[in-house]
């Protein structure tokens, strides 16, 4: 059984005991603990269930790497699915579940799977469930998502929150294990700008375990003193909980810091995602150990030769009493010498390697461990536990030579650098033959804007595995980093790391070599995932060759641990089956994040309220204090209507409407877009950017004009005014103000770059307020200071004055069809100016209206609203807007493609009005039908309704809409048919309803 | 070849499956084919499967220069629809989702089309107009879609927030044989029955060069030698300007990085696939619990198939709005893609200036859908020289401005 040390634990505070559950048990563990080791402690070996075939799950490893020990963490707004448990850090009360099981972990229903594992090898559900049809739906496809996933759903909106972090820095180093911090004091020593990520809550990596000297110290103390240099030094930053989670294009690296995972409940953020700029990235980020593929070594008590010496030493916890070591290389062999200097059983050190190992195996020898060499492990014995092994000549196919009781396996097939970070971005690997490792290739990195490399590996995760050698590995990245970001390191030496002298590794990618079928039936790859060696072994014989297709036929490498552990051991084996050379069946891309990341980090504090922030005019207030109904418009919220108590939306509407006509209305018309283009050849760019000829507008004039994409298609519409010689002021739709403004930058940039015009969207720097009735002009006239006459300031013209001692400019201009003023003021005078409005006008009964009135009117009067009538198919000449095209322009954008023979088509849809014979209003975005089908079988139309509404002032519904050569079919009458099968009937008329000679407007 | 049936799997089951044969043949190329199809993604496949099945064509080489299924086929979101406003579309995507139907059965190789339904959330007011519209349109193209209220949107999406303070769902367009279906299948699903045809598919064979007589096509060199060819089908999405250009003309496509992610697999808690175009962001659950997001296109062009971080921060944000629960899960991995998009974000099915050379490229976002209805309409142009699915996706609609621009209904993503 697994059980507490009494004498090690280096990472432990024994003084603090720490309470917490598992399963609902309650269980201690100290602080310094991790979740697994304290379950270990408690002698809970069975963690979870595996996802396919339910296999019963232990701890296999003690970092990130760990695919088996997942977890569900805390309760309602705080819980959250599939945490490692090796990265958990213990805290008080922590309540934690295990996951993927009915009814129980140790009574899992599902784990039927496994006895019927023969039948759901790698693929089989592509083979099968496909009779009957619908079976797929109703009956399979249900089974299978029931039985995959691993940890439930959260339920309630998160309770914590997160936010964004922006870093600078020359050096940015990724990993402050021994090489991290060595590669960040040479480059701080230079004077670099250095910021250090550790993903643990300590230093030093796994070099103090590992053991050894550096400079005649021991690890632990040369790890503290180097930080406590580095702290020291104002150009570095170190930061610990803090993962490098991804490499992206020019430098931009993404950091993880957990803030309070480890201390739920203090106030603050959770996560903090680092946005980080850096010149040179080092990535020293270490190496993972790889399983040995021999049957059984999914068992639980079967565990990563280091991981077992990382629980012994950093958390006192012994895995087993008695530990079978299982190894090709030399490293395992320490962990067969720490657990017996701990007084632990090694019944014997198994060494696949015929010759067996170096010094270490001579150490561990000389205490009375018993190495077998060229053996291997036939199968792990026990199901829920291990109980023993069976050992066989790693060179046969298994044959068992003799059992040994156990209850724990310490399994090394060999060290990985970790890549991914290296890889992100395109850095290249190359296969170490004599280290069987991929590591950096050092000629290909990933490359910067300038070409340049800006990542450099360093200690482990480049391939170097003793101590010396990480060492000056690490001293001469952070010396080169420094070099590449303009700093000249110190010429100081690299401290000296013991190095014991080691045989080489011997690859062992199937123990034993020959193993038959059922072996490798039990033989894991992807533990997560339930990928066995007879899995990637029948992908190759059914032609999914490319290590691409592998991974996805078997699902090797797509768990949770993103493969960490299962993807060399999975493409070797590929590489076996097929052949072919290791380097040949290469890897699989590497994709951040490097663990996975919550996705409430990634949104940051953007959320709620503030996930786009709300844009309000200046009398937004005053809507809500008076019962607006809102409409988002952009980004913007406007006000639909102002329905008064027992008002219907529809009753507000026509209220607004029909006091306005008669009467007097007052619309905030704020949110319009107001674009200033001002230089010498402004009133060229605007001839290219309108429809409409511009330069010739004389300054105190108005003009409505079109804009259209290159595509030649109407994309917005407003009115221009020009305020002097080289100003004009483009007011455009509400949606529209920040597309159009960078649409008229784009061609200012990259087309007409040389020409000197200047765009500034002064949108949010003005409030206006359109005063619109027959009654407008007598409201004016009453807050007095400027003339406001039909002589002075007619239609289509602008003024600028004061009113009521606010100084504004007044735009003749209608959308309406009424007499109608729009006055623009500073946004911070447009409060007072509308309340003026307000209390003046109270004996017009002055109302104002939302955009519902707005549109009604508009429609009233046939003029076109862009969004309803357009959609980015239409051209001006479809909606009878050839008067806004010039004619004597040479060139503006779209003419050209406007001249392309479907857009002149006389069979283009052209814009009419519609009136429903009953008087009724017409479904929004209706089609009317013609005869017959199309080549596809589909109802052939001849027209849709673009905007349809009641009409207060004419008491029937209008609309608008495009129909086949509608102008020339005045009085035809067309179906529409609804959605529920009936059929609307719908007349053509002209599409202006109302005042048609625009006498209303024009007084 | 060996049939795929629950009876296949137990009797190999009793020899530990030592009896499955080759998916596909991994054959070296002939020295002449009928027709080559250049990109073994899921559209060329689909158009190699059709010239057999429906013009008895199998003198077919598929030549593809990575592994089949490599490019976008294997990196989409997976989402089948054909909800589409405009006449064109609706008709090509219905073919396509209405052939995911029966696709596996045809086959005899399990895609796992899961009509699981389809919701496109209407979160503004010009959304709900949009969406109506659509509705109405599709009513008459005989694609299945309904205007559904928020509250039938929280019955069919418990875990949606409907009353959000920024984007309140106001509806929603509604497919209910809408769904997903296991990309990787769909690709390895055809090369086995185009290979079970007698066709040849062959990987890591990259074209580079076509070899012309004047204006026709007579074959192509690859890295694997010259092979000549009556007919070339250039399939190769996000590198068709590329291969254009080899045969000697331009095509009017932008390549860009789409992006993607998903999350740690959790136990099922949405069973439909939900699309929020005003806050840009698409979800849905595989059958393995992971949450499959997608969002939008880098804002530059490119052709590495790399993960970039802006939009994956934008999309995901925009689901937390969306579906507050899952700030809690985690990102598992994000990736890109590289889609081709035209001017009008409609495909390109079409003849081109070289006779005997036929395109099929230009899906963009949106392609996975649509891949048995592409290669449908792609046989029958290539066999007969026309097709009325593919008619209005002709090459000559960008001289002639006939455009199908679905960006009023599909937004973001299509």
């Amino acid at each position: 059984m697994s059980t507490r040390l009494a004498h090690t634990g280096r990472l432990l505070t024994k003084a603090r005991q720490i309470a917490f559950t598992f399963n609902g048990k309650h269980l201690t563990g100290f602080e310094g603990d991790t979740l697994a080791s304290a379950l270990l402690a408690n002698d809970q070996m069975l963690v979870g269930r595996s996802f396919k075939y339910h296999r019963p799950r232990g701890i296999i490893a003690s970092g990130a790497e760990e695919p088996n020990a997942l977890v569900g963490l805390g309760t309602g707004a705080s819980f959250e699915p599939n945490q490692r448990a090796t990265t958990t850090a213990l805290f008080d009360g922590l309540a934690a579940a295990s996951q993927n099981h009915w009814p129980s972990l140790d009574f899992d229903v599902g784990a039927i799977n496994n006895r019927l594992a023969r039948f759901f090898p790698a693929g089989f559900y592509y083979k099968t469930f496909m009779a009957p049809r619908a079976a797929w739906k109703h009956l399979f496809e249900p089974i299978v998502r029931h039985s995959a996933g691993l940890g439930k759903a959260p339920r309630d909106r998160d309770a914590d929150t997160y936010e964004h972090f922006y870093a600078f820095t020359d050096v940015l180093v990724i990993g402050g294990g021994v090489a991290g911090l060595q590669a960040a004091l040479a480059a701080g020593r230079a004077g670099a700008q250095v910021l250090l990520l550790e993903q643990t809550p300590h230093y030093g990596g796994r070099a103090p375990v590992d053991g050894g000297k550096i400079n005649d110290l021991p690890v632990d103390k040369f790890v503290e003193q180097i930080v406590a240099e580095l702290e020291t030094m104002p150009n570095v930053t170190l930061r610990l909980r803090c993962m490098g989670a991804g490499v992206y294009d020019h430098g931009y690296v993404l950091g993880y810091e957990q803030l309070s995972d480890h201390t739920p409940g203090i106030p603050g953020p959770r996560h903090r995602l680092w946005k980080i700029r850096a010149k040179q990235v080092i990535t020293a980020t270490g190496a993972i150990e790889r399983p040995l593929s021999f049957a059984g070594n999914d068992v639980p008590g079967v565990m990563l030769a280091a991981s077992v010496r990382d629980y012994a030493v950093n958390y006192g916890v012994s895995v087993g009493d008695r530990t079978v070591v299982v190894t090709n290389n030399d490293d395992a062999y320490r962990t067969a010498i720490t657990l017996k200097t701990l007084g632990l059983e090694v019944p014997v050190i198994l060494d696949a390697r015929t010759k067996g190992g170096g010094d270490l195996m001579v150490q561990a020898r000389a205490l009375g461990v018993r190495v077998e060499t060229g053996k291997g492990i036939a199968k792990v014995l026990g199901t829920k536990r291990v109980t023993g092994v069976a050992i066989c000549t790693q060179a046969g196919e298994g044959a068992v030579l003799e059992e040994i009781a156990c209850d724990a396996v310490a399994m090394s097939g060999g060290w990985s650098p970790v890549v991914h970070l290296w890889s992100h971005c395109g850095g290249k690997l190359i296969w170490d033959a004599a280290q069987a490792m991929f590591r950096p290739d050092v000629d290909k990195a990933p490359t910067g804007a300038s070409g340049e490399a800006f990542v450099l590996a360093a200690g482990t995760a480049n391939g170097a595995l003793s101590l010396g050698a990480v060492l000056s590995d690490a001293d001469a990245a952070g010396k080169a980093a420094a070099t590449a970001t303009g700093h000249k390191p110190k010429s100081d030496s690299a401290p000296q790391g013991e190095t014991p002298a080691e045989a080489l590794i011997e690859p062992v990618w199937m123990m034993p070599q020959g193993a038959g079928v059922k072996l490798r039936m039990k033989s894991w790859l992807d533990f997560q995932n339930d990928v066995k060696v007879s899995d990637v072994q029948l992908a190759a014989q059914e032609g999914y060759e490319s290590v691409e297709h592998t991974k996805r036929y078997t699902t090797l490498g797509m768990a949770t641990d993103q493969g960490k552990l299962s993807n060399i051991n999975g493409l070797a084996t590929l590489a076996r089956a097929l052949n072919a050379d290791i380097p040949a069946v290469g890897t699989t891309t590497f994709r951040p994040p490097y663990t996975p990341i919550s996705m409430g980090a990634i949104a940051g504090e953007a959320r709620g309220e503030i996930f786009q922030p709300l844009r309000r005019s200046p009398m937004h207030a005053w809507h809500e204090e008076n019962g607006a109904y809102w409409e988002p418009v952009g980004h913007w919220r406007r006000p639909y209507c102002y329905p008064r108590s027992g008002e219907t939306h529809a009753d507000a509407v026509a209220r607004e409407v029909n006091q306005t006509r008669a009467s007097l209305g007052l619309l905030d018309a704020s949110t319009l877009g107001k674009i200033i283009v001002k230089g010498p050849d402004a009133g060229r760019f605007l001839d290219m950017l309108y429809t409409n000829m511009m330069s010739t507008l004389a300054v105190g004039k108005c003009r409505y004009g079109l804009m259209c994409s290159e595509n030649g298609f109407l994309s917005d519409d407003g009115v221009v005014a020009r305020i002097d010689d080289d100003t004009w002021l483009c007011h455009t739709t509400t949606g529209g103000a920040d597309r159009i403004h960078a649409h008229m930058e784009e061609w200012l940039q990259t087309e007409w770059w040389d020409w000197q015009v200047y765009t500034a969207n002064v949108t949010e720097q003005y409030a206006q307020i359109a005063v619109v009735g027959p009654n407008g002009r007598k409201l004016l006239e009453k807050l007095g200071g400027m003339d406001v006459s039909r002589e002075t300031l007619p239609f289509m013209t602008w003024a600028d004055g004061a009113l009521a001692g606010i100084g504004c400019r007044i735009y003749r201009i209608s959308f309406s069809g009424e007499l109608s003023y729009e006055i623009a003021v500073p946004a911070s005078q447009g409060r007072a100016l509308w309340d003026k409005l307000l209390a003046a006008g109270q004996e017009f009964g002055i109302t104002p209206y939302g955009t519902e009135a707005l549109h009604v009117m508009r429609a009233e009067k046939g003029f076109i609203m862009i969004g309803d009538e357009t959609d980015g198919t239409v051209i001006p000449q479809d909606l009878g807007l050839n008067w806004a095209i010039s004619k004597k322009k040479s060139d503006y954008l779209g003419k050209r493609a406007q001249e392309r023979s479907h857009m002149a088509d006389p069979n283009r849809w052209k814009l009419v009005g519609l009136e429903t014979v009953d008087g009724s209003v017409l479904p929004d975005g209706a089609y009317a039908v013609a005869e017959g089908v199309n080549d596809n079988g589909q109802k052939a139309t001849q027209g849709r309704v673009t905007s349809t509404y009641h009409s207060p002032t004419l008491g029937k519904g209008i609309a608008m809409g495009l129909v086949l050569h509608g102008p020339d079919r005045m009085g035809e009458v067309l179906d529409f048919p609804r959605i529920d099968g009936s059929v609307a009937q719908a007349r053509i008329v002209d599409p202006v309803f109302f005042d048609k000679d625009g006498e209303k407007q024009n007084v | 070849m060996k049939r795929y049936s629950a009876f296949a799997i137990a009797r190999e089951a009793a020899r530990y499956h030592s009896g499955w044969g080759r998916a596909w043949a991994a054959p070296q190329p002939k020295a002449k084919y009928d027709a080559i199809i250049v990109g073994a993604g899921g559209h060329g496949l689909a158009t190699a499967y059709y010239l057999g099945k429906n013009f008895g064509i199998t003198n077919v080489a598929v030549l593809e220069k990575g592994w089949l299924g490599g490019g976008n086929t294997g990196r989409n979101t997976t989402i089948i629809r054909s909800n589409y406003l405009q006449d064109a579309s609706a008709a090509i995507y219905e073919k396509a989702r209405s052939l995911y139907e029966t696709m596996s059965q045809d086959l005899n190789y399990n895609v796992m089309f899961s009509p699981r339904g389809v919701i496109m959330l209407a979160q503004t007011h010009h959304e709900v107009r949009g969406y109506q519209r659509t509705a109405h349109a599709n009513a008459l193209q005989g694609v299945e879609t309904q205007y559904i209220g928020p509250d039938k949107v929280k019955e069919l999406v418990p875990i949606i927030n409907i009353d959000g303070p920024r984007y309140p769902v106001l509806g929603g367009l509604w497919q209910p044989r809408g769904g997903t279906a296991r990309h990787d299948a769909v690709a390895w699903g055809y090369a086995r029955a185009c290979s079970d045809m007698g066709m040849d598919i062959i990987q890591q064979c990259e074209v580079t060069g076509v070899r012309r007589d004047g204006d026709r096509v007579i074959g192509v060199d690859t890295t694997k030698g010259a092979i000549d060819c009556d007919k070339l089908g250039l399939v190769v999405a996000g590198h068709s300007g590329v291969l254009a250009e080899k045969a000697g003309f331009r095509l009017p496509i932008e390549s860009l990085a789409l992006q993607a992610l998903v999350s740690e697999p959790i136990k099922p808690c949405m069973d439909v696939v939900v699309m929020a175009n005003t806050v840009h962001g698409y979800m849905s659950q595989s059958d393995k619990g992971e949450m499959v997001i997608g969002g939008g296109t880098d804002g530059f062009n490119n052709y590495t198939q790399r993960g970039s971080f802006h939009h994956v921060e934008e999309t995901v944000r925009a689901l937390i709005e969306t579906f507050p629960m899952i700030s809690r899960l985690k990102m598992l991995r994000q990736w890109g893609g590289i889609v081709d998009m035209t001017g009008d974000r409609s495909p390109i099915l079409s003849k081109t200036p070289v006779d005997g050379i036929f395109v099929n490229c230009g899906w963009g976002t949106g392609g996975f859908k649509a891949i048995p209805g592409s290669g449908w309409a792609m046989a029958e142009l290539m066999a007969k020289g026309h097709s009325p699915l593919a008619a209005e996706f002709s090459l000559n609609r960008f001289a002639e401005g006939r455009f199908i621009d679905e960006s009023v209904a599909a937004g973001v993503a299509h």
